[in-house]
């Protein structure tokens, strides 16, 4: 069951197409990636997805058409460029947000209350959005983006900008989220963030879908039959023919091999030399390098700010 | 709609509790009362003391009553002591010295009055001096043996009255005509200050949220059109409120400074009528009286609620296109300014339009601009005073009403584009295509 389908979804501005031609889908239940380079087209895709902006051509079905894009009592969609309003009161700030998407009041009181506390910024309730510091100012925007319990969340670059234990902080919450059932589309362009964190993921790059699939399968697609074998003393100088040696790094060696039979042989060889083997392991493409791969183009990636 | 109610809260009770919007609510009333304490004082400043004048008039011009002025601090006292002796008198400050009136024909009296320098201030002495004219008046017709009431009639008041060509138009007084004059000029201004003042708050205010990034989060929950709504709406409350604060506080201060520094009209009219140069304080009186009369003859109770929907709708008008700029714009303020000339540059020419209307109300041009919805808000206001044709309040009202729809979704289109538009040079090709974009 998908929670979300697009279908050959195309928008163009003024003589450039953002997207162009995407149909992907996105499993119920799971942590979605949508990643692509900047400039790829994810953001003009979300806001077709949450309705801010209408597709010319092509469908997005969500929840099997029980969902409403643009109730946005259904959806959570945090944009990657966010701010506040910073002359409002947290309390009074996360609220109103609250309110506009169709909460009632009190329900707003009783949920902002027990994010502030869970979040651990309740003696912040009172002051002023200009006070906070970055970090907890992207508590509040988080908290505003799930307090409404909403089926589907959307988040555009979640951890741009926070800080290591803010960024684990908020990974805790969205897994969390994930085991109540909440569907979750993470974009990102830093895409090795999300092989541990995403399920299945779509790549954009220049507005077209150029790769689709779980992180396991795509890896299990791309995988070169790269091997590395940690040595407990040095590296052996004799070493079986089944494998090429790509590097050597003190006591690591990494080899490449044609197939998993021939991989097995090249450690056999090794282990019946009478060489102490302490790891083995197979090295599989990052979700980086395989965009790389597909796309043809290297992809930034920056630090974090 | 619930959603719209909720913009419009936010964006009214965030700004009324803003420390700056009640200082300066507060603050402008206070400010008008303390303009009226000091003109009142600066008008009646009666030097630092008492000033005791000896008087000696053997010939009896004076009468009785020597009391020559009012005011000034000044008081007198008429003696038959020698000049001499009364130069070394302490009591007195100075001696005025009448010399008897030989040729009652003769327009020039010289009379001289002795004094340390610096004691009697030139406003007093020509308060003295007007005084003496008086009397001297006076002395001379009673010497010639006219009535008092006679004397008064000499005094005749000329005033120009204009009756209409037409024998059944109604009659209008040029009384009625000075009194639209000052109504119109001061409504057309109250209009173009709120327009400019209220809507260029619209405009800081969509900039503002699209350059911090907020209007990303409220897309997602509201329409960009009721946000717009919203801001126009609840600033606008925020100027009725501050409008209807002035319009109670103003007239409050300016009774409690007449109470406690006990400046009235009157005394600041008497104040002003001693000065040298001014009229008669009995017809400053009667023109402010016919004032009072004729404001009270206008028909208040259709030139308010029209000067309520002029205002409404000038203020939506004008705001909606503002905010579109502020969404095209962004935090370039150069950008900003040059975007914001096209709508500044029609309240400005209806401005001074304005003027040319309550000078001549009936000519083609005050028809055209009271009709003409970029301008009508400001010139309508100023001309209803002067009792248009309604026919031409109808028309003025359809096309303003009409206008107002197409002005806002027109901003609407442009609003809902610039907000999510970053980086790009918002010239008026880019936000005309905009216009016609799908969402």
């Amino acid at each position: 069951m998908n929670i979300l389908e697009v279908q050959d979804v195309t928008k163009q501005y003024s003589g450039h197409t953002a997207v162009d031609d995407v149909t992907f889908s996105v499993p119920k239940g799971c942590v979605f990636g949508l990643l692509g380079p900047n400039g790829a087209g994810k953001t003009s895709l979300i806001r077709i997805i949450t309705g801010i902006t209408e597709a010319d051509k092509g469908t997005v079905v969500l929840d099997g058409g029980k969902l409403d894009g643009r109730d946005p009592l259904q959806i959570g969609y945090m944009p990657e460029e966010r701010g506040l309003y910073k002359q409002m009161k947290v309390d009074e700030l996360l609220i109103y947000l609250a309110r506009l998407k169709g909460m009632s009041k009190a329900d707003a009181l009783k949920e902002s209350n027990a994010w502030l506390g869970r979040l651990e910024i309740s003696d912040w309730k009172k002051r002023k959005i200009s006070e906070l510091s970055k970090g907890m100012a992207q508590k509040i925007q988080f908290i505003s983006t799930v307090m409404h319990k909403p089926k589907l969340l959307i988040l555009d670059e979640p951890f741009s900008g926070l800080d290591p234990i803010n960024a684990n902080l908020i990974r805790d919450e969205i897994f969390q989220l994930k085991e109540q059932g909440t569907s979750i589309i993470l974009s990102t362009h830093r895409m090795e963030q999300v092989e541990a964190f995403c399920d299945a993921i779509v790549m954009i790059n220049k507005g077209k879908n150029v790769l689709e699939g779980t992180v396991s399968g795509i890896k299990e697609r791309f995988k070169e039959h790269k091997y590395e074998i940690g040595f407990r003393n040095d590296i052996p100088d004799n070493l079986p023919s089944q494998g090429t040696v790509l590097e050597k790094r003190g006591n690591t060696l990494l080899f490449q091999a044609n197939n998993e039979a021939d991989a097995n042989a090249f450690l056999g060889g090794i282990i019946r030399n009478g060489v102490e083997i302490r790891s083995f392991r197979e090295v599989l493409p990052s979700v980086n390098e395989i965009f790389i791969m597909v796309a043809g183009a290297p992809v930034e990636t920056e630090n974090a700010a | 709609m619930e959603k719209l109610l909720l913009v419009i809260k936010r964006e009214y009770w965030t700004r009324v509790r803003k420390p700056t919007f009640i200082l300066a609510t507060i603050l402008t009333p206070l400010g008008i009362g303390l303009f009226f304490v000091v003109m009142g004082f600066i008008m009646t400043y009666e030097g630092e003391e008492k000033r005791h004048v000896a008087i000696i008039d053997s010939s009896n011009i004076l009468g009785e009553d020597v009391s020559i002025t009012s005011g000034s601090g000044l008081s007198f006292e008429k003696t038959s002591e020698a000049l001499d002796k009364l130069k070394q008198d302490e009591r007195f400050d100075a001696v005025l010295e009448l010399p008897p009136l030989g040729d009652l024909s003769s327009s020039d009296y010289e009379v001289n009055y002795y004094s340390d320098e610096g004691i009697l201030g030139v406003g007093v002495l020509e308060s003295i001096k007007g005084g003496l004219e008086r009397n001297v008046y006076r002395y001379k017709a009673e010497q010639y043996g006219f009535e008092k009431a006679q004397l008064e009639s000499l005094d005749t008041d000329v005033s120009l009255e204009r009756k209409t060509l037409d024998d059944s138009a109604p009659e209008v007084s040029t009384n009625a005509s000075y009194t639209a004059m000052v109504i119109g000029g001061v409504m057309g201004f109250f209009m173009y200050f709120a327009v400019f003042l209220y809507g260029m708050m619209v405009l800081r205010s969509v900039s503002e949220e699209k350059t911090n990034r907020i209007v990303e989060i409220m897309v997602s929950s509201v329409k960009p059109f009721q946000l717009m709504m919203g801001k126009i709406i609840g600033v606008g409350l925020v100027g009725l409120t501050q409008v209807l604060i002035w319009a109670i506080m103003i007239p409050i201060i300016l009774v409690i400074t007449q109470l406690i520094f006990g400046m009235d009209p009157q005394a600041m009219q008497e104040a002003s009528a001693n000065m040298p140069g001014s009229g008669d304080t009995k017809e400053a009186e009667q023109t402010l009286m016919i004032f009072i009369q004729e404001i009270k003859a206008q028909n208040w109770l259709l030139i308010l609620p029209l000067f309520v929907v002029y205002f409404l709708g000038g203020y939506i008008m004008y705001s909606s296109l503002f905010a579109a700029v502020g969404s095209a714009v962004g935090d370039d303020t150069g950008e900003s300014q040059s975007l914001t000339l096209p709508i500044s540059l029609p309240v400005l020419i209806a401005f001074y339009m304005m003027f040319a209307v309550i000078r001549s109300p009936e000519s083609w041009l005050a028809s055209f601009a009271s009709i003409f919805p970029l301008f009508s808000p400001i010139v309508m206001p100023a001309r209803l005073a002067f009792s248009p044709p309604w026919w031409e309040i109808v028309l003025s009202l359809v096309v303003l009403i009409l206008s107002v729809i197409f002005f806002v979704w027109l901003s609407g289109r442009i609003y809902r584009i610039g907000i999510l538009m970053y980086g790009k040079k918002a010239s008026f090709k880019e936000i005309g295509k905009w216009i016609f974009r799908k969402d």
